[in-house]
C-alpha cells in the first residue's frame, strides 16, 4: 500500500502511527510545506517566550521518520490533487503517487478584512516561522505590539509578548477574553490576573485600519481610538485549510466532511485535524475542533482505517488546557449554556482565586470550568466522555477532593478493578 | 472542672531527626494520641492518650516513635504502689468499675514454668520427627468403656468426635467482642490446619457458614444467634457457663458495637446493648445442665459432640465430674490467665484459679471417678507456646484452646484496651475504618502459621521423649518434673520434683 | 500486563505508598529520612482516596489507549510499545496540564517543586522490579499483577 499524508502535525503523526499498528510495510510519505522535523504548533508560544528550547520543538524523536519508515518531504508545499491519476503535485513539479491520501493540512489564521494588512509588522501566529520573524522584529527593537484576538492564541502570543519586554494591547470583539471557553466569571478573573502581569485589553473592539507606511506605526480602532505600535499580531483564530480541495470532488462545509472513519467523499481520500470536521459528542453534531489532543485522535483513526482496520473516531469535544504564570485552567464541553434544559452547578473560593463550574443535562455532565484549581479535571472529561449519569454525586462533582471515592461502588470498582484499563 | 490527678502511662518519644511528618502516625492512631499541628507545620504528640499499642511505630516508616513507661515515679511504696494510686483516683473521679481487656497482667504463678519435660538418652531412643512419622491426630469426644472389634473394623459406632490434625483450637472469641475480618482469619486458619475455631457467643456470620465443620458453635446464656442453622451448621456445639477472665460473671457487649453485621448474626436490634446474664436462667443445677445439653443434642440429631466450657474455680474438679455425668462429651477449662474483650479488672485479677492446676485436679478426679473416657478434656487460658502445649497434654489434657497467641499472631500488641473498641490492629473493634486493618488473607496465613510452627514444635519434643503418637503422652505425667514448687503443688499436679 | 490494583476493603489508609512514592522518585531513593528532608521532594505519584471508611490508593492505570499520550502537546507523554508502561519524559514536559485534562482516572499529578511537570505513575519502571507503593503496602492492600 502507498500512503501519502499531507500534512506534518499532530493529525498526520497520528496518521503515521495508525497506520503503523495495522501496516508495518506500506509506504508511507510525508509532505509539508514547512521545513521541520514533527514539531509542536502549540509550544511557539513557549518558544518565543524563551520556555522552550528549538530542539524540544519537536513532536516526536529524531528518528521518527526512520523508525516508522516514513518518507518526509519536508519544505515542499503540494500544489494541487488529482483524484483521477491519484496524484499529488508538488509545488517542485514532482507527482507523488497514492493510493490512500490523508489531507491534514490544518488550519490557516483568520485574518479579517481591514485595510493596511500588507504593512511591515503584521504578524499571524501560528507556525514556526511566524514566531521565528516575531523575535527576530523583537530583537531588532519593537517594543510594543497589539495582538487581535483574545482567544487562545492571541493570550499566549500576548503572554509570551509581555515576557519579551514588549509592551502589549490586547484587542477582541467580545466583551470578554477567552470568550469561546470561558463564562464572564472567569474571564474576567483571568484578565484581572493579565492586566497585573502588565497586558492591555481593549474589549468589545476591533482594529478598524493599521496606521503606518510601509511599515505598522499603530493601529486606529473601531471606537476611534488609536494605539501606536510597530507589531500587530493577528489571532483571532483558525479556519481549516481547504485550498487543496477547493472544487474537487470533497466534499467541505465548514471543514471537509468526513465520516466516521475519517474518510472523505473521496473514495481513499481521507482528512483529519484541524481541516476537518468531526463528530462533537457534546453538540451531538459534526463541527471543526482545532484542537491537538483532537487532531491526533482524528489522525490514528484515519490511518487505522486507511490500512484497513475498521475503527471509528467515537468523537471528540472542546477541550483545553491553558495558563498564564501561575493561574491554570481546564476547560471543556459546553460552558456557557444558552437554554434552561441545562443545569449549572459552580463552586467559586474567591480566597484561593478558584472558580469551578460544571454543566449538566440530563443528568450527565457536559461540560465544565476548573479555574486556579485543575488537579483531576480530567474525571470530569472521562464523565462527559462516557455519558455517565451523575446525578447521584453531583453534590461532589465539583469539590477539590472529587475523585473515584464519590462513586458508586460498583462502578469505580468496574473502572479501576479491570485488567485491560 | 477540677483537678484530674491521672497521670500518662506511656511516654511517646519522636525523634525529630528521623520524623518526616507524614502523619501516618497521625492518621493510625484512633486514640488520636498523634496530631499534624497546621500552625507548626509538623505532627505532635499527646502522651495521655497513648495506650503503647505499637501500632504507630509499627508503621512509622523511619521509625521515629518509640513508647515507654511514663517515668513519672510515686515514692515507692510496698503496699500503695502506682498502680493502686492510679486506680483510686479514676475510680474517685468517675464512680465506676474499673474495666480492662485481655488475660490479667499480675505476677500469678506461672506452673508450665515450673515443669520441665522428659527426654530420652541411650534406652527407648529420642525419634527425629524429620525423619519419621510423628502422629499429633487428635479425636475429641466420648470414647467407649470398650472398643469392640469385628473383622478388623469397629463394631458399634463411635460417638460423635472431632477429628483434629493438631492439639491446638481457636478458643470462643465472639463476633462483635472481634471484628469479622478477625474471625474469617481464624475460620481460614482452622480450615488449613485441620483444626477448629470457636464462633464464641454471638452467633456465626453469614459469609462463614462455608467453614462451618472447623467451627466450634457456642451457646451462652444470651442465646444471641442461636437458631437451628446455626447449631448444625457447625462441627460440634459448645455451651458456655464460664470464662476464665470473669468467672461468675456474664458479658455486656456495648450498644456502639452491634452494628448492622453484628445485629444481623446476633439477631438482636442495632445499637442494642448485648447482655449475656451471668448464670444461664434455665441452669441451676447439673440436672438443668443435663437437660441442654440434650436439647441441643437432639437439635443436632445426636451428630455433633457437645462441649461445655467452664472458668477454672476451686471446686472444678466436683463440677467437671458433674458435666460428664450430665452428658458432655467434651469438658472445655479456662483458667483464670485466659483473655477477654472486657472483663471488670478486679474480676479479671482475683477470681478464679490456674489452669493447670484446675487440669490436673479435673483429669485425676475423672479418672478416679472411672470416668475419664467419658469426655475430652480441652485447657485454655495462658497457651503461650508449644511447650505449655505439650505440659497440658502431659498432665492431662486432650487438646488446647488458644485465644490470646491467636490474636497476637493477628497482629495484637496486648494494649489491653479491647473493650474501648478502638483496637488499631483491626481485632478488637467494630469500627470500620479499624476492621479493613486487619487483612484476613495476612491474618489467616499468621494463624495458620503459628499452629504450623508449634506442631513442629511439639512433634520435635515428643520426638525427644522417644515417643511418636500425641496420644503416648496424654497423662503421662513420669513426662514432668517440677521445679521450685512446693510438696503440695507437685501433689496436685501430680508430678514428681525434679531430680526424683 | 502487570498493573498496580488497590483492594480497598484492606486499605488502612495509613498513606505509606504516598511515603514511599515520594521516596523512591526523589534524590535519595535509599534514604527515606533524607528524602524528605533533604532538598525539594517530588509529589506523590499515587493518591490515595479517602471517604472513611473507605479508602483506596489510584495510580495511573496504563490505558492501553491512554488518552494522556494522544493529547499531549509535546510528545513526552507516551506509551512504551513493548512494556505498555506509560511514562512521562520530564525534560521534554512543559507543565500545559493537557494530560490532566484528558485523564479519566485523574491520575496525573502537577508537580511544581523544579520546573512545573507533569508526574505521574512509572511503576517504578527504572527500579525493575515491584512498584514501591506495592512493597511497602503494609496490609497487602495493593498488588502489583495481571489481569484479563
Amino acid at each position: 500500500m502507498n500512503y501519502v499524508i499531507i500534512g506534518n502535525s499532530a493529525a498526520a503523526v497520528g496518521a503515521v502511527e495508525g497506520i503503523r499498528q495495522v501496516d508495518s510495510k506500506g509506504r508511507i510519505t510525508v509532505i509539508s510545506d514547512e521545513p521541520y522535523h514533527t514539531y509542536s504548533r502549540p509550544l511557539i508560544s513557549y518558544w518565543l517566550a524563551g520556555k522552550v528550547a528549538e530542539d524540544k520543538m519537536i513532536y516526536r524523536d529524531r528518528n521518527f521518520y526512520e523508525v516508522n519508515s516514513v518518507t518526509p518531504v519536508l519544505g515542499v508545499r503540494a500544489e494541487k490533487i488529482n483524484f483521477k491519476s491519484k496524484k499529488v503535485k508538488l509545488a517542485d513539479g514532482t507527482d507523488v503517487p497514492f493510493e490512500k491520501l490523508l489531507i491534514a493540512t490544518g488550519g490557516k489564521p483568520i485574518v479579517p478584512p481591514m485595510t493596511g494588512l500588507n504593512k511591515k509588522g503584521v504578524y499571524s501566529f501560528l507556525k514556526f516561522d511566524d514566531v521565528k520573524e516575531i523575535e527576530k522584529a523583537v530583537s531588532a527593537g519593537s517594543k510594543k505590539a497589539v495582538v487581535i484576538g483574545a482567544g487562545l492564541i492571541g493570550l499566549k502570543a500576548a503572554e509570551a509578548l509581555a515576557k519579551l519586554g514588549v509592551e502589549v494591547t490586547v484587542v477582541e470583539l467580545a466583551d470578554r477574553v477567552l470568550p469561546a471557553i470561558l463564562d464572564e466569571h472567569a474571564a474576567s478573573m483571568v484578565q484581572e490576573y493579565l492586566e497585573k502581569y502588565g497586558l492591555k485589553f481593549e474589549l468589545n473592539n476591533t482594529v478598524a485600519k493599521i496606521l503606518g507606511k510601509s511599515s505598522v506605526s499603530g493601529v486606529a480602532l473601531q471606537s476611534g481610538a488609536e494605539i501606536a505600535c510597530d507589531m500587530l499580531v493577528v489571532a483571532i483564530g483558525v479556519q481549516p485549510n481547504t485550498d487543496l480541495v477547493k472544487d474537487t470532488d470533497v466534499r467541505v462545509n465548514r471543514g471537509i466532511v468526513v465520516n466516521e472513519k475519517m474518510e472523505t467523499s473521496a473514495a481513499g481520500v481521507y482528512a483529519a485535524g484541524d481541516v476537518s470536521e468531526g463528530f462533537d459528542i457534546v453538540y451531538g453534531t459534526s463541527r471543526v475542533l482545532p484542537l491537538l489532543p483532537n487532531a491526533y485522535l482524528q489522525g490514528e483513526v484515519a490511518g487505522r482505517n486507511m490500512a484497513g482496520a475498521e475503527t471509528v473516531f467515537a468523537g471528540g469535544l472542546a477541550m483545553n488546557a491553558i495558563g498564564f504564570g501561575d493561574l491554570p485552567m481546564l476547560t471543556a464541553g459546553i460552558i456557557k449554556p444558552d437554554s434552561d434544559e441545562f443545569e449549572v452547578l459552580v463552586q467559586a473560593d474567591p480566597e484561593t482565586k478558584s472558580y469551578r463550574k460544571a454543566v449538566l443535562r440530563n443528568g450527565c455532565i457536559v461540560g465544565y470550568i476548573c479555574l486556579n484549581r485543575v488537579d483531576r479535571a480530567g474525571i470530569l472529561t472521562g464523565l462527559i466522555k462516557d455519558k455517565v449519569d451523575v446525578s447521584g454525586f453531583k453534590d461532589r462533582l465539583l469539590s477539590l477532593d472529587f475523585g473515584y471515592i464519590d462513586f458508586p461502588e460498583e462502578f469505580r470498582k468496574s473502572r479501576l478493578g479491570g485488567g485491560a484499563a | 472542672m477540677t483537678l484530674d490527678l491521672s497521670t500518662p502511662e506511656f511516654l511517646i518519644e519522636r525523634n525529630r531527626d528521623r520524623c518526616i511528618d507524614c502523619k501516618v502516625c497521625v492518621n493510625q492512631c484512633a486514640n488520636e494520641a498523634h496530631t499534624y499541628d497546621e500552625e507548626e507545620g509538623k505532627v505532635v504528640s499527646d502522651d495521655t492518650k497513648c495506650v503503647n499499642c505499637h501500632r504507630c511505630v509499627a508503621l512509622c516508616p523511619t521509625k521515629a516513635l518509640s513508647v515507654r513507661k511514663y517515668p513519672l515515679e510515686f515514692r515507692s511504696h510496698g503496699t500503695w504502689n502506682a498502680h493502686y494510686i492510679n486506680s483510686i483516683y479514676k475510680q474517685a473521679a468517675t464512680g465506676g468499675i474499673l474495666l480492662t481487656g485481655m488475660g490479667t497482667d499480675k505476677n500469678y504463678p506461672i506452673y508450665w514454668d515450673h515443669l520441665l519435660l522428659n527426654a530420652s538418652q541411650v534406652t527407648n531412643p529420642s525419634i527425629d520427627p524429620l525423619r519419621e512419622p510423628m502422629e499429633l491426630k487428635t479425636f475429641l469426644g466420648r470414647k467407649p468403656d470398650a472398643v469392640k472389634i469385628e473383622n478388623g473394623r469397629l463394631a458399634e459406632k463411635l460417638p460423635p468426635q472431632l477429628e483434629l490434625e493438631v492439639p491446638i483450637m481457636f478458643s470462643a472469641m465472639s463476633f462483635g467482642s472481634i471484628s469479622l475480618n478477625a474471625h474469617k482469619s481464624l475460620a481460614r486458619a482452622a480450615q488449613e490446619m485441620g483444626t477448629f475455631w470457636n464462633t464464641g457467643e454471638g452467633g456465626l456470620h453469614r459469609d462463614l457458614f462455608p467453614y462451618g465443620k472447623n467451627t466450634i458453635v457456642q451457646v451462652a446464656s444470651g442465646r444471641f444467634g442461636v437458631h437451628t442453622d446455626y447449631l448444625n451448621s457447625g462441627a460440634a456445639i459448645e455451651i458456655k457457663i464460664g470464662q476464665g477472665a470473669k468467672p461468675g460473671i456474664g458479658g455486656h457487649l456495648p450498644g456502639e458495637k452491634v452494628g448492622r453485621e453484628v445485629s444481623l448474626t446476633r439477631m438482636i436490634p442495632q445499637g442494642s446493648d448485648a447482655i449475656s446474664p451471668a448464670p444461664h436462667h434455665d441452669i441451676y443445677s447439673i440436672e438443668d445442665l443435663r437437660q441442654l445439653i440434650y436439647s441441643l443434642k437432639e437439635a443436632s440429631n445426636y451428630e455433633k459432640p457437645i462441649s461445655v466450657k467452664i472458668a477454672a474455680v476451686h471446686n472444678v474438679a466436683a463440677i467437671a465430674s458433674g458435666i460428664a455425668r450430665a452428658g458432655a462429651d467434651i469438658i472445655a477449662i479456662d483458667g483464670f490467665r485466659g483473655g477477654t474483650g472486657a472483663t471488670p479488672l478486679r474480676t479479671r485479677d482475683t477470681v478464679g484459679i490456674p489452669i493447670e492446676l484446675a487440669l490436673a485436679a479435673v483429669d485425676s478426679r475423672l479418672r478416679e471417678e472411672g470416668i475419664r473416657n467419658q469426655v475430652s478434656l480441652v485447657i485454655g487460658g495462658s497457651v503461650r507456646n508449644s511447650a505449655d502445649i505439650v505440659k497440658a497434654i502431659a498432665i492431662g489434657a486432650d487438646a488446647v484452646y488458644i485465644g490470646t497467641s491467636a490474636l497476637i499472631a493477628l497482629g495484637c500488641h496486648m494494649c489491653q484496651r479491647c473493650y474501648t473498641g478502638k483496637c488499631n490492629w483491626g481485632i478488637a473493634t467494630q469500627n470500620p475504618n479499624l476492621v479493613k486493618r486487619l487483612n484476613p488473607d495476612i491474618g489467616a496465613q499468621r494463624a495458620a502459621n503459628l499452629v504450623k510452627a508449634w506442631s513442629h514444635e511439639i512433634k520435635e519434643l515428643l520426638g525427644g521423649m522417644g515417643i511418636n503418637a500425641l496420644e503416648s503422652l496424654r497423662g503421662n505425667r513420669l513426662m514432668l518434673r517440677g521445679v521450685g514448687i512446693s510438696e503440695k503443688e507437685l501433689e496436685i499436679l501430680g508430678v514428681m520434683h525434679a531430680g526424683e | 500486563m502487570k498493573r498496580v490494583y488497590a483492594k480497598e476493603e484492606v486499605c488502612a489508609g495509613c498513606k505509606l505508598c504516598e511515603v514511599h512514592c515520594i521516596v523512591a522518585h526523589s534524590k535519595y531513593p535509599n534514604d527515606i529520612v533524607k528524602a524528605f528532608k533533604t532538598g525539594v521532594r517530588p509529589v506523590s505519584r499515587v493518591i490515595v482516596e479517602e471517604n472513611r471508611p473507605v479508602s483506596f490508593a489510584l495510580q495511573c492505570r496504563h490505558c492501553e489507549d491512554a488518552p494522556c499520550t494522544k493529547a499531549c502537546i509535546t510528545g513526552a507523554m507516551h506509551r512504551d510499545p513493548e512494556t505498555g508502561i506509560v511514562t512521562n519524559e520530564e525534560a521534554r514536559c512543559v507543565g500545559c496540564w493537557t494530560c490532566i485534562l484528558a485523564c479519566p482516572f485523574g491520575a496525573i499529578t502537577r508537580d511544581e517543586t523544579g520546573k512545573k511537570v507533569a508526574s505521574k505513575c512509572d511503576l517504578c519502571s527504572s527500579n525493575d522490579g515491584v512498584p514501591a507503593c506495592v512493597a511497602h503496602c503494609p496490609n497487602e492492600a495493593l498488588v502489583f499483577e495481571e489481569r484479563k
